[in-house]
């Protein structure tokens, strides 16, 4: 079973060594910090290396002021920014010293990542404006909007600087749903983090769900059953399912495509069914614990059929999609995000895939069931919202394959195994959600409850890169391109 | 373009009946909150209150200083943990999903719990029992409540079919539909949408998020729903709630529909 390397580094060395890391094929996937029981401050660097291989995480702690790597490795600068937002460590020579979780305004007593923050204390809170690029032509107008913008979507304010149809920049300001999920982990027992972590990000729940259980076992170097991990592979591959749904009919919205919209969500609406019949939860929650799964499902017949129908009549649909001019001609060429700024700047799961880089996670790192089972990996090089779209649309075929591997070979056995971390203990978990990779860093301390968990999801990642496809570009694209992505709020924020 | 005219005409009609006829209202299988009957429990047993992540279930001593159970259904997330944990059949696994109260004391199973006071007095929605148009916000959900009212318009739901519209501008909005636990930085840019609608106006907390603050409610950046930040006249908890729960709630809140729950238990 693949796991974790740790080795401790000296705060100076950092930059040497990631930069070296970065040299031998590896990819920096976070940097996190926690406060073990006597209050000082460590820091975890998460990187992947080549295929099959352990993540690496280095441990550093800090004495003062670190370097910032992110000139070495841009995708950091956001982890930087939020350690210094949520647990007050200054970083030396960052390229964008501003705030990012917070928003400017807030004033809390102390880091409120700090173990000594009072637990249910409310940060005072004064709206100001935050950092804004200056601007000093007449002719560029700014254009705020949000947080609360038209349809049932989530908040977040979108300015635009822009000339015209053209848009110079765009500046996501992003984390009015910052929740402090994190710290709601804290003091908790195992059951009760899932049930959170189900939570941080609805339409992704099994996946942090499952993110959060494979960290702990990771701790507790717990065995799940084989039958739980084929389970917890199938539930992954329909929460896949309906959220891939969901994207086309989303996207076909933007581009105007009334009926393929219509299909696209009645489409989602039959997947959450058959969530709802096959689990009791829409959203696959209530079904994950650490040591397995909470009850034995019986995938019957029926879920093997209904797959075989949806299928049929999503292949239909995507045919449809595929050869429609007036829906390509919107997407090709629309927000194209090119490989080296992908892998820079941290781009993961089909966005990544669309702009050439190989890696999944379910492969790459196999977790669940998915080393025994055959995996296809649809990768696109264009880099546009059409290569994003293809990318979904084959995801889609292939879980649905997956699924229907899953209920040939599962078999009966027990779900559930004791799992119990050591204390002082800590797991790293990953999964790759349908919106891209996912990692959770927990740790214990001298207790079984919980002291610290650290999520990565997938949209703070792709948030970051996602402006990079925008600048530069026009207004009438903007909706296309930001449904090409597939981005949540909840997730980034948290 | 008239192939997709085609496809859509081929497909028929995809729209459920429900709920004016049947019973189809895609919730199969779909679990609800618990249900919960005191009589059942073993003398002394507190265990659903103890695994209970958001405190729905407390105990706390009668007069005569018994254990009594308090239930607050506007704080349950739905997570089954009561019912894995019931020594006896007390609390039992249910597909009771229609939980839209205009009265928070009415989603309180027990006579003598904590009441949160209602802030409003019901006024007369005369006018508005045909049609609603509702202005959502998003005050810092896990995206969950958005997906089900995404699915609010798709085809099998279709809820323009009730006269029950999505607007873009608060200006136009009857309904205030609020989700999440509110947090600090939604705050404002909630309350501004919120005075941004012309009178008489209304405000739905749909989720336990809104309602009570949920498993996020609380900490540094976040308050406990609506509790204390606009008035409520429309409480739908849930984690999420389902859409058929959305639109039960809706009709009823619109007196097209009864009200399905009376002091915390599901009336039939």
């Amino acid at each position: 079973m693949i796991g974790f390397e740790l080795q401790s580094i000296e705060p100076d060395n950092v930059p040497v060594a990631i930069g070296q890391l970065i040299k031998n094929g590896g990819r920096m996937q976070m940097v996190y910090g926690w406060q073990p029981d006597d209050g000082h401050l460590e820091l975890r660097y998460v990187a992947s290396r080549g295929v099959n291989e352990d993540f690496l995480v280095l441990r550093c702690v800090p004495r003062g002021p670190l370097p910032s790597v992110a000139g070495i490795s841009p995708l950091l600068g956001w982890h930087e920014r939020e350690i210094s937002d949520l647990f007050g460590l200054k970083f030396t020579g960052l390229p964008e010293p501003y705030r990012l979780v917070l928003h400017d305004g807030a004033s809390p007593v102390m880091p409120p990542l700090d173990r000594a923050y009072p637990f249910d204390t409310p940060m005072p809170f004064e709206p100001t404006e935050g950092g804004m690029p200056v601007v000093d032509s007449a002719d560029v107008q700014r254009l705020p909007f949000g947080p609360v913008r038209a349809d049932v979507v989530e908040s977040v304010e979108l300015i635009f600087f822009y000339i015209g149809e053209h848009i110079l920049h765009l500046h996501p300001q992003l984390f009015f749903k910052h929740r402090g999920m994190e710290k709601r982990f804290e003091g908790r027992s195992l059951a009760h983090g899932v049930i959170l972590a189900e939570r941080v990000s609805g339409v992704d729940s099994f996946a942090h769900g499952l993110c959060f259980c494979q960290a702990v076992e990771c701790a507790a170097h717990c065995i799940v059953p084989p039958r739980a991990l084929m389970l917890r592979s199938l539930l992954a591959e329909l929460e896949r399912l309906y959220n891939h749904l969901h994207y086309l009919g989303h996207l076909s919205h933007t581009t105007t495509l009334k009926v393929g919209e219509a299909e696209g969500k009645l489409l989602e609406e039959r997947a959450k069914q058959i969530n709802g019949r096959l689990t009791g939860s829409r959203f696959l929650r209530g079904l994950l614990i650490p040591g397995g799964l909470r009850c034995d499902l019986a995938p019957e017949l029926w879920l093997s059929q209904a797959l075989e129908d949806l299928r049929k009549d999503v292949a239909v649909y995507t045919a449809m999609l595929e050869t429609t001019n007036s829906h390509l001609d919107r997407l090709i060429t629309t927000g194209v995000l090119n490989r080296q700024v992908a892998y820079d700047q941290g781009a993961t799961g089909p966005i990544d895939r669309a702009s050439g880089l190989d890696w999944d996670l379910r492969r790459d790192h196999p977790y669940a069931a998915y080393g025994e089972l055959p995996l296809t990996v649809p990768v696109r090089t264009s880099g546009d919202a059409h290569a994003r779209a293809q990318i979904r649309i084959a995801e889609i075929d292939a879980s649905i394959a997956l699924i229907q591997r899953i209920l040939l070979l599962l078999a009966a056995g027990p779900v559930r195994v004791d799992c119990s971390p050591t204390p002082h203990s800590e797991g790293l978990g990953w999964v790759e959600s349908p919106r891209g990779s996912l990692f959770y860093g927990i740790h214990f301390d001298s207790g079984s409850t919980l002291s610290r968990v650290k999520i990565k999801s997938p949209s703070f990642s792709n948030w970051r890169v996602f402006p990079l496809t925008v600048h530069d570009s026009n207004m009438m694209d903007y909706a296309i391109n930001e449904a090409s992505f597939g981005l949540t709020v909840a997730g980034c924020d948290r | 373009m008239p192939l997709w005219t085609l496809f859509g005409l081929r497909k028929g009609k995809a729209t459920t009946v429900w709920p004016k006829r049947g019973q189809e209202n895609g919730q199969e299988g779909v679990r609800g909150m618990p249900r919960i009957e005191p009589q059942r429990c073993e003398d002394g047993c507190t265990q659903c209150a103890a695994v209970c992540p958001t405190e729905a279930i407390r105990v706390h001593a009668d007069q005569t200083g018994a254990a009594r159970l308090e239930v607050d259904y506007g704080r349950c997330i739905v997570c089954q943990l009561c019912v894995e944990a019931c020594p006896t059949d007390a609390v039992t696994a249910s597909s009771d999903w229609a939980f839209g109260t205009c009265n928070r004391s009415d989603l309180v199973l027990s006579g003598d719990f904590h009441i949160v006071p209602k802030v409003t007095e019901p006024e007369s929605r005369h006018g508005f029992h045909r049609s609603l148009h509702i202005r959502h916000v998003d005050a810092g959900s896990c995206n969950g409540c958005e997906s089900e009212l995404q699915a609010l318009n798709n085809p099998f739901y279709n809820l323009h079919r009730l006269g029950i519209f999505f607007t873009p501008s608060p200006r136009f909005a009857d309904l205030l539909l609020v989700t999440g636990p509110v947090t600090y930085a939604m705050r404002e840019p909630l309350q501004r949408a919120y005075e941004a609608m012309p009178e008489p106006r209304w405000v739905m907390a749909v989720g336990t998020c809104a309602v009570s603050g949920g498993v996020a409610g609380g900490g540094y950046a976040c308050g406990n729903g609506l509790e204390g930040v606009l008035p409520v006249d429309l409480y739908l908890p849930g984690c999420p709630p389902n859409p058929a729960a959305l639109i039960e709630a809706l009709l009823m809140f619109l007196e097209r529909a009864p009200q399905r729950v009376k002091g915390g238990r599901l009336v039939e």
